[in-house]
């Protein structure tokens, strides 16, 4: 059997790759410094799905997740890579 | 206080105490067991020695010379006879013994395996890295090593170490001293220490096993003096006091050369009064008793749990300004007030800064000194206290309030006594949400308890069998105003658990709404003149005249606390509860409440209607006109119940289940039948001639079928009481109109009370294949699992009422565990959410800045405002359009 690309079950939102030109512009759009950013597991298997496509992520590179909401019908939310693995 | 602590925490360092430390910091070595000598003054070197600090004025402090509070107080130490093992560390002392070897002291690795982990270990350090991170490595690197038997470098046989609980160890049954294990750690080299998670710069092994002990500042444990004059010692010194004569005790024995058996009782002993100084609640010894039987509250003791210095001195704080009575109540009061005790009222004050517009004023409530009265004796706010600019309070007395309204001047702040409209906080205990916690003006009242609106019992969730809350007086401007514009009881109708109210009608309110509307009965005007007079209206409904006489509407009685405009269609709780078809299903005059301009026409009022956690019409009231009218409602349709029940009479009886001979002849016919079923399952399954349902074993096959029968024949006996019971009954118009109880409760005391389950199955437990020894071994027949056809108003029988407790223990003891577990769960998330905060953008974000959503609840959307948590209710809104244009 293939490897399964979780990104692509059902009930895993959308995960984006903000790429580094487009950061700073995020950045200063939702108004936060980076450190204070929302944080997500270098090991996340959403991560690990996105280094198969974009390659290895350094940490602190921005992931635009997108979500499903049933009053907003989507939702978008920042997070950064953090340069540690969460148990 | 002004000032505060200008210092800030640097580093916090995690180390050991070693014995040379203990004495450096020491100011004395006691060496006697006494504390006081015959004239009361501490005895030289003794647990209450002045160099360890002072607690009694007047005396001064040996070590620094200060007096009672300039003294931090000082530590001394107790050199002990023979070294003990430190409870706190017994798991570290464990697995250094496991792991190291028994003669050379070297971790049992072989060197290739040190270096390659000593690399491992490099890349963290002891200051920088996650504890937790160091501690799972040691973790593996000891786990390995404690399995090899033979040492790697000097090729020693191992012999394992058995913990023998608490502070015993022992190698093949035979005891190991804590002075032999001392001397194994100290045999460790420093560099294996790393694999221990051991910073060798701060910390040695062996100084886990004690040789000294440091004994704390008198300040920690103060003696206190009784009132007969007898001095009482703190718990502390009492267990210093132990160690001290069993340390003495032990060195002469030592020193003269006493048996080996005395000589090891001893130490146990030592062992023991050390172990129980630490923690004093150390499984598999007995707690050291005071002499009144009382457990002594030693080091851990203090520390630890909901009694503990953390829980509650630290992050519980004790508050001036409040008060706790027991609660009871008031239905002629509105939901936003609470009554308040006189005594109470003259103990609670507000503090009122005078300036130029209020000094007239406050000149006149000094004047009445603190016991104020009218002419006619009422309750007037007095003051209590005057506090000066320069800081200094004044009490005042009737004597001296005169004099003193002469010289308040502005700048002064008078603490006045608390008045009617004032605002307060008031709570009750466990505050599971922020409705437990409310503004409420207050109303000054005789009696000694607090007093409120009977509809406000829901959010708080309280009764009146004893129930207890607290009362906090608001002291700063900006403080009250929150209070009224966020805390207020209208301002809390709305959940934001479930955006609908919470706040309603209860018990005889929806008892009294229900009746006033359901059938729209007539009613004389003397009656209505009666439920009139309740609320405040000026203007009678409008009449209908039979034999010239004028009868007013149920509907358009109701009609009147309605605010005008008022357009809203739902369905009542009558026919929507009910289980088959509800036989006024087809009377949309009863089904559906309709109310068009404040005015309505169809339907009945009943829990869907005005209920908490339901009310249809609070909420689209709140919704469209605000908390005030929503709160005016509320007290207007509570007070129109009272009047309406005042008037009717309303009450219930063990006669409201009175159904006919035939009825209950006929129940008991179908319960006998029931029990044959049973049986005759039960024959088919012994016969091996019972089908499996597919999926299903044929035991579930057995236990689904007969539940279906025994659940069948509890419906059918409901169904048969039930045609007796109509909604004349008191019993059937709580449970039908959603007052109290359900009809289940009604069928089960006038029909049956039926099947007892335990976890969702028949009783099946207690004795060897039986339930009880009255029934033969594996009788699995209707009665011995459970089956109860006796009705409550029967009475049931020795053998079912046994059943019955059974099954009733199952939710005692759900509700035991839900609570406790429900509680905990509760009190991390408190300390995980508590400062967290949504700024104007509606972001959350932590103190330190870090976003935990961008926007709140990604939706932005405020639970209490939404619809039942949907955004709008547009079906609700075409309606309310709809018939404006009609008014118009
Ligand atoms: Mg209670
Ligand atoms: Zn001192
Ligand atoms: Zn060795």
């Amino acid at each position: 059997m293939g490897k399964f690309n979780v990104l692509q079950h059902d009930l895993v939102p959308e995960h984006h790759v903000v790429p580094k030109k487009d950061e700073d512009k995020v950045l200063s759009e939702i108004g936060i410094a980076r450190d204070l950013l929302p944080k997500i597991s270098r090991s996340d298997p959403a991560i690990k799905a996105l280094e198969e496509i974009h390659g290895p992520l350094e940490s602190g590179t921005i992931i635009k997740i997108i979500r499903k909401s049933p009053t907003m019908g989507y939702s978008v939310y920042y997070r950064a890579i953090s340069s540690e693995v969460f148990k | 206080m002004t000032g505060g602590i200008s210092k800030r925490i640097y580093r916090i360092q995690f180390a050991l105490l070693s014995p040379d430390e203990i004495r450096k910091m020491s100011q004395v070595k006691v060496i006697t067991a006494d504390t006081y000598d015959d004239d009361g003054y501490p005895i030289e070197r003794g647990l209450m020695d002045l160099h360890m600090g002072v607690i009694e004025p007047g005396l001064k402090c040996a070590t620094c010379g200060g007096k009672v509070d300039e003294c931090p107080g000082h530590f001394g130490n107790i050199e002990l006879a023979m070294p003990v093992v430190h409870v706190g560390f017994i798991k570290e002392i464990k697995t250094l013994l496991d792991s190291t070897c028994k003669s050379c002291g070297r971790i049992k690795l072989t060197e290739d395996e040190i270096n390659s982990y000593a690399e491992r270990f490099s890349q963290y350090s002891f200051s920088s890295s996650d504890p937790e991170i160091i501690g799972l490595m040691s973790k593996k690197v000891t786990d390995e090593a404690s399995t090899r038997m033979v040492c790697p470098h000097c090729g020693t046989q191992q012999i394992k170490i058995i913990l023998d609980k608490p502070t015993t160890f022992r190698e093949e049954g035979i005891k190991v001293t804590p002075k032999e294990i001392r001397e194994r750690l100290e045999r460790i080299p420093d560099e294996d220490l790393q694999f221990f998670g051991l910073n060798n710069e701060v910390a040695r092994p062996e100084w886990m096993v004690l040789t000294v002990l440091p004994v704390p500042p008198i300040n920690v444990r103060p003696s206190i003096t009784l009132e007969t004059g007898e001095r009482s010692e703190d718990d502390l010194t009492h267990k210093l006091v132990d160690i001290i004569r069993i340390s003495q005790r032990l060195r002469e024995s030592r020193d003269n050369g006493s048996p080996q058996l005395i000589i090891e009782d001893l130490w146990d002993l030592l062992q023991f009064h050390v172990t129980t100084y630490f923690d004093n609640q150390t499984a598999g010894i007995p707690p050291a008793r005071h002499r009144s039987g009382r457990a002594l509250k030693t080091l851990v003791q203090r520390l630890k749990g909901k009694e503990g210095r953390f829980r509650s001195n630290l992050s519980g704080k004790r508050v001036n300004f409040s008060a706790r009575t027991v609660i009871s109540p008031e239905p002629f009061l509105s939901i936003n007030e609470v009554g308040v005790p006189e005594k109470a009222a003259r103990e609670l004050t507000v503090p009122v800064t005078v300036n130029i517009f209020n000094i007239d004023h406050v000149r006149e409530l000094v004047a009445r000194g603190p016991e104020a009265r009218d002419s006619f004796g009422k309750y007037l706010a007095g003051v209590n206290y005057i506090i000066r600019p320069d800081g200094r309070r004044i009490k005042l007395t009737a004597q001296n309030a005169e004099e003193n309204a002469k010289r308040v001047e502005p700048g002064w702040i008078v603490e006045r006594q608390l008045t009617e409209g004032d605002i307060v906080l008031f709570n009750r205990q466990p505050s599971l949400h922020r409705m437990s916690m409310m503004g409420h003006t207050v109303r000054i009242l005789t009696g000694q308890t607090f007093r409120f609106n009977l509809a406000v019992c829901t959010p708080y969730n309280a009764d009146f069998d004893g129930d207890e809350m607290n009362l906090h007086i608001v002291q700063k401007e900006e403080a009250r105003a929150e209070a009224r514009i966020i805390m207020k009881v209208q301002e809390q109708i709305m959940s934001p658990r479930f955006g609908g109210p919470i706040i309603g009608g209860i018990h005889d309110h929806i008892t009294a709404m229900f009746l006033l509307t359901h059938g729209n009965p007539l009613y004389t005007e003397a009656q209505t003149v009666h439920m009139l007079s309740y609320i405040k209206v000026d203007h009678m409904p409008p009449a209908e005249i039979v034999d010239g006489k004028r009868y007013y509407r149920g509907r358009d009685i109701f009609s009147l606390i309605l605010p005008d405009g008022l357009n809203l269609k739902f369905a009542s709780k009558l026919c929507s509860s009910a289980k088959e078809k509800c036989e006024f299903e087809d009377d949309p005059l009863d089904k559906e409440v309709y109310i068009v301009n404040g005015v309505m026409t169809h339907g009945t009022i009943d829990e869907a209607a005005v209920g908490s956690f339901s009310g249809e019409i609070i909420d689209k009231i709140f919704r469209k006109y605000g908390s005030e009218e929503a709160g005016k409602f509320i007290d207007n349709m509570t007070r129109l119940g009272v009047g309406f029940l005042t008037g009717r009479g309303f009450s219930t009886g063990i006669n409201d289940y009175d159904i006919p001979d035939s009825a209950i002849a006929r129940i008991d016919e179908i319960s006998l039948q029931a029990i044959e079923r049973t049986e005759k399952l039960v024959e088919a399954y012994r016969a091996g001639q019972l089908q499996p349902a597919p999926g299903r074993s044929v035991e579930d096959t057995l236990e689904i079928e007969v539940l279906s029968t025994t659940g069948a024949v509890r419906d059918e006996s409901g169904k048969i009481a039930s045609a007796f019971l109509g909604l004349s009954n008191p019993s059937v118009i709580m449970a039908r109109s959603g007052a109290r109880a359900k009809m289940l409760n009604i069928s089960e005391v006038a029909g049956m009370v039926g099947q007892q389950s335990v976890r969702g199955g028949r009783l099946n437990r207690g004795y060897y294949n039986r339930t009880l020894p009255h029934f033969k071994p594996d009788d699995i027949g209707a009665t011995a699992r459970g089956f109860v056809k006796s009705s409550y108003k029967q009475g049931l029988n020795p053998l079912e009422y046994f059943m019955h407790s059974i099954g009733g223990r199952e939710g005692l003891v759900d509700i035991a565990v839900r609570t406790s577990r429900s509680g905990y769960m509760q009190r991390r998330l408190i300390n995980a959410f508590e400062d967290l905060k949504v700024d104007e953008s509606l972001r959350v974000q932590d103190t330190v800045g870090a976003v935990i959503q961008f926007k709140y609840g990604e939706d932005g959307v405020d639970p209490t405002r939404s619809e039942k948590g949907e955004t709008v209710d547009v079906d609700y809104l075409a309606f309310d359009i709809e018939n404006q244009k009609e008014v118009e």
